[in-house]
């Protein structure tokens, strides 16, 4: 009776708690990011080579010499944060008029694109295969066992494949996307699909409603707590194939050709490469927070549409 | 409760449980509990949900602590008595770990009292027999009916003979037929160990059939509202349930709750004092 | 099939050898549909490409990739053998260190609950992000010529869901059991080894599987962005290039099998150690 007792009134009190929860984890990241960077420069205050003011050459005046010189935390390996952060507002390459952050934004909306493409198409065709697969238990048993092996095929093995037989095209690109986004759905909604009440099923069997009436008005919405799970899954997916696929796809633009061209370049400025890899984290961020806010739109006062 | 040679098994005075839960309004659970349980006594607590009986379980048992009040069990405080493990628990789930075989399972709090292996495996055995699952030994818990897994908790309980064993709800997920037969079985199990019950059921025939004595509550604050002695001879069997005297004591109980039960939106308007003297009234008239 | 079935475990009481017979048989025909696509599959692609005399080198026969497998096992431009363990170790040393690191963290913060409301935002938010992008930091950290950069980064992608998956079944635990050892008076310790730690063996399991195929992608991603050339990843993008697709294919086959045999080998682990677990228990159809 504990729980009973301890549960009435507590609706109210379960929304303010999580409305804390969400604030207080905002909090901790902060504070999280904070303490990290406070890491980063300590370990380079220790163990750095000499301190210059930001943007400096050679022959500046030394703000701090440290004490020791570890080789993981030289300026190559370990830039400093402001020369990183100062990387953003500066050209993104000698005589060019964008700045980094402006560059940056352009390949990430090329990125996003991309995969957004792969998103939805991966989403569209995972839905398919899973309303395939629960109505018919034969070609369940034919073929998921073939859809669980197609991920064990590393995919961007794949990827020069597919570029050389679609050429050094977007479309490479959205296919790995694809790729990578159908499955998480296609297995989330092999279970969605099945995770009616089972009563609400006999109730509209005495209605004698057809399998389309089934689907869309009992099986679907039942479905879509899941479907968002896997949705959260496959937007990170998306991305992480366009990344992958640009390089492979020969493509000319985008964050992973900006990542691979960076590289290429790390010891003239290592600064650019990480905060292209600052962006694709961002981009990442971003394209889940959309899929998360549309999902609370959309389950909201639903069960299941807490929690992350 | 008239005077006793040997002091009771547990003794529960002024007993309160005030939950406050974050900035909410603070919940009283129970309040100003005295009960009095001698060894060997089977008693039941019933009452609506949210009449308390199912703190007062976990207060006796030390699992939650009273705002107020005393709690001795074996004349030592009750988380005395718990940490020298006194009590056996039986909750209305198994709770058996999925893990570990029937036999293991039987096995876990010897292997916490840390006995010598040779008497966990008699004693989980004998146990074991004693619930009739004697075959199940190697068994899973996933491999048994419902009732199985509550006998499998049962024995379990009983494993390290503890001097007290509360029983929360243990046959309320059975359905009618399987919790009678439960009962049976239970009341069997009671006769042969001696073991003091206490024995938390919303089940009023449940309640009549197994407990010497039936402690009644009623909710918003948990409190006690009568204690009906319950008088069939024993040792009881099927047909104890078809005994006048028995359907005269299910009335009582029944009536007892519904002074209270039924109007709960007429709690605090009406008071406590007077309800409980129309019950005893009633009750005696019963 | 355990991600997929899920449903009513079998609630078989004894089983005589005739049932064990009759058992397998229906495991038989559960899988025989599969088995029929995948021979089908392989019989039409080789007669298909063969009737029709398809531009092969794209997608060659299934005998042209077995025989590209069996001529380069031991070539020294795509040396099949070479690569294929090399990325295997990359991506085993990976997974051994992610885990071993997840599940050391999940134990630290199902411990404080302080360190869980530190660590699981942490763990949300890297799952949004895109960790191959950090491949060329790896390179550049670990040493772009040392298998342990691509074993680093295969290390990252596993560390996560291990840590998330961990961490649940250490504090998901049915409240009820923590009474029950409660009243026993156990001690934390009791608690942790009787019942929080079996209880996140099914979480451990669900979230290695996945590791296995993530480990493997690691190590890919890593070869990828340079290194020795003696690997899956650089053989694939070698020979694609040289218009060598059987050979490519036959690496992706070795890939592939690689994954499969790391998944087989979690699954085979799953069923000496949980096997009162319904995810095993279902896989019996």
């Amino acid at each position: 009776m504990a729980t009973a007792v301890a549960a009435r009134g507590r609706p109210v009190a379960a929304a303010t708690d999580r409305a804390r929860g969400r604030g207080w984890s905002a909090l901790t990241f902060a504070g999280i990011l904070l303490l990290l960077l406070a890491v980063w420069e300590g370990v380079k205050f220790l163990g750095g080579v000499p301190w210059r003011t930001p943007g400096a050459v050679p022959g500046d005046p030394v703000l701090w010499n440290p004490p020791f010189r570890w080789p993981f935390a030289n300026d190559l390996n370990l830039p400093h944060v402001w020369n990183i952060v100062l990387a953003f507002t500066q050209p993104f390459q000698r005589g060019a008029e964008a700045t980094l952050a402006e560059y940056l934004l352009g390949a990430a909306l090329y990125t996003w694109r991309e995969a957004a493409i792969g998103f939805m198409l991966g989403g569209f065709l995972g839905l398919a295969l899973a309303t395939v697969f629960v109505h018919s238990r034969l070609l369940e048993r034919a073929l998921v066992p073939y859809v669980i092996a197609s991920q064990t095929v590393p995919i961007i093995a794949l990827a020069p494949l597919i570029a050389f037989v679609m050429g050094q095209s977007v479309l490479t690109v959205v296919l790995i996307a694809t790729y990578l986004t159908f499955f998480p759905v296609t297995i989330a909604m092999i279970r969605g699909l099945r995770s009616f009440d089972p009563r609400a099923m006999e109730l509209m069997r005495s209605y004698a409603a057809s399998r389309w009436q089934i689907y869309r008005k009992l099986r679907l919405p039942a479905s879509l707590p899941y479907l968002f799970t896997a949705l959260r899954i496959s937007a990170t997916a998306s991305i992480v194939g366009a990344i992958i696929g640009e390089d492979a796809g020969g493509i000319q633009a985008g964050l992973g050709r900006v990542i691979t061209t960076f590289n290429q370049y790390y010891i003239t400025g290592p600064e650019k490469l990480w905060a292209a890899i600052i962006a694709a984290a961002l981009l990442g961020i971003a394209f889940f927070l959309v899929i998360r806010a549309i999902e609370i739109a959309v389950l909201r006062g639903q069960p299941g549409a807490e929690g992350g | 409760m008239a005077s006793q040679v040997e002091a009771p098994v547990v003794r529960l005075s002024d007993v309160e449980k005030v939950f406050t839960r974050g900035d909410e309004a603070a919940t009283t659970a129970l309040e100003a509990i005295d009960l009095d349980i001698r060894r060997g006594e089977f008693v039941s607590l019933i009452g609506p949900s949210g009449c308390g009986k199912s703190t007062l379980l976990r207060v006796i048992g030390d699992l939650i602590q009273p705002t107020r009040g005393e709690v001795v069990v074996n004349g030592k405080p009750a988380s005395q008595a718990r940490r020298e493990r006194d009590y056996g628990m039986v909750f209305q789930a198994p709770v058996l770990m999925d893990w570990r075989t029937v036999q293991d399972n039987v096995r876990l709090p010897l292997e916490i009292l840390g006995r010598p292996t040779a008497q966990r495996t008699a004693r989980a055995r004998e146990m074991l027999e004693l619930v009739e699952l004697g075959d199940f030994l190697e068994h899973y818990p996933y491999q048994l009916s419902g009732g199985m897994q509550q006998r499998v908790a049962i024995a379990r309980a009983l494993s390290f003979e503890p001097a007290i064993l509360l029983m929360d709800e243990p046959f309320g997920a059975l359905d009618e037929m399987t919790r009678e037969r439960m009962n049976s079985e239970v009341l069997r199990i009671w006769e042969r160990t001696g073991t003091t019950i206490v024995f938390v059921t919303h089940s009023i025939p449940e309640a009549v059939f197994l407990s010497s004595r039936v402690v009644v509550m009623s909710p918003r604050p948990g409190r006690i509202t009568r204690v009906v002695e319950i008088d069939l001879p024993r040792p009881r069997n099927e047909d104890s349930r078809e005994t006048p005297r028995y359907f005269q004591l299910v009335t009582e109980v029944r009536e007892a709750l519904r002074m209270r039960g039924d109007r709960p939106a007429d709690d605090e308007a009406i008071g406590d004092v007077p309800s409980v003297d129309r019950t005893m009234a009633e009750g005696a008239v019963g | 099939m355990s991600l997929v079935s899920g449903a009513g475990a079998a609630r078989t009481r004894r089983r005589g050898p005739a049932a064990g017979f009759a058992r397998r048989g229906r495991r038989l025909l559960f899988y025989l549909p599969a088995v029929v696509v995948f021979v089908a599959a392989i019989v039409a692609w080789e007669v298909v490409v063969t009737a029709l005399g398809l531009r092969t080198f794209v997608l060659p026969k299934p005998s042209a990739i077995v025989a590209a497998l069996v001529a380069n096992w031991s070539d020294p431009r795509f040396g099949l053998a070479t690569s294929a363990r090399a990325t295997l170790v990359e991506a085993v040393g990976g997974l051994a260190i992610g885990t071993l690191a997840g599940v050391l963290v999940a134990f630290a913060t199902s411990r404080w609950v302080t360190a869980r409301g530190v660590l699981l935002p942490i763990a949300v938010a890297a799952n949004a992000v895109p960790i191959v992008a950090f491949a060329p930091l790896m390179n550049n950290w670990f040493g772009v010529l040392s298998p342990l950069s691509k074993m680093m980064m295969a290390a990252v992608l596993v560390f996560f869901p291990v840590m998330a998956n961990v961490t649940r079944g250490l504090v998901q635990v049915e409240p009820a059991a923590l009474e029950l050892m409660r009243s026993y008076g156990a001690s934390e310790w009791t608690v942790v080894r009787k019942v929080r730690i079996p209880n996140a063996l099914p979480y451990f399991f669900t979230a290695l599987k996945l590791a296995t195929t993530l480990s493997l992608i690691g190590a890919i991603v890593g070869e990828y962005f340079g290194g020795s050339s003696l690997v899956l990843g650089r053989i694939i993008v070698q020979s694609a290039s040289a218009l060598r697709f059987d050979v490519t294919w036959a690496a992706i086959l070795l890939g592939a099998a690689a994954g499969i045999v790391l998944y087989l080998a979690v699954v085979g682990l799953e069923r000496v150690f949980i096997p009162w677990h319904a995810s095993v228990r279902s896989s019996e159809p």
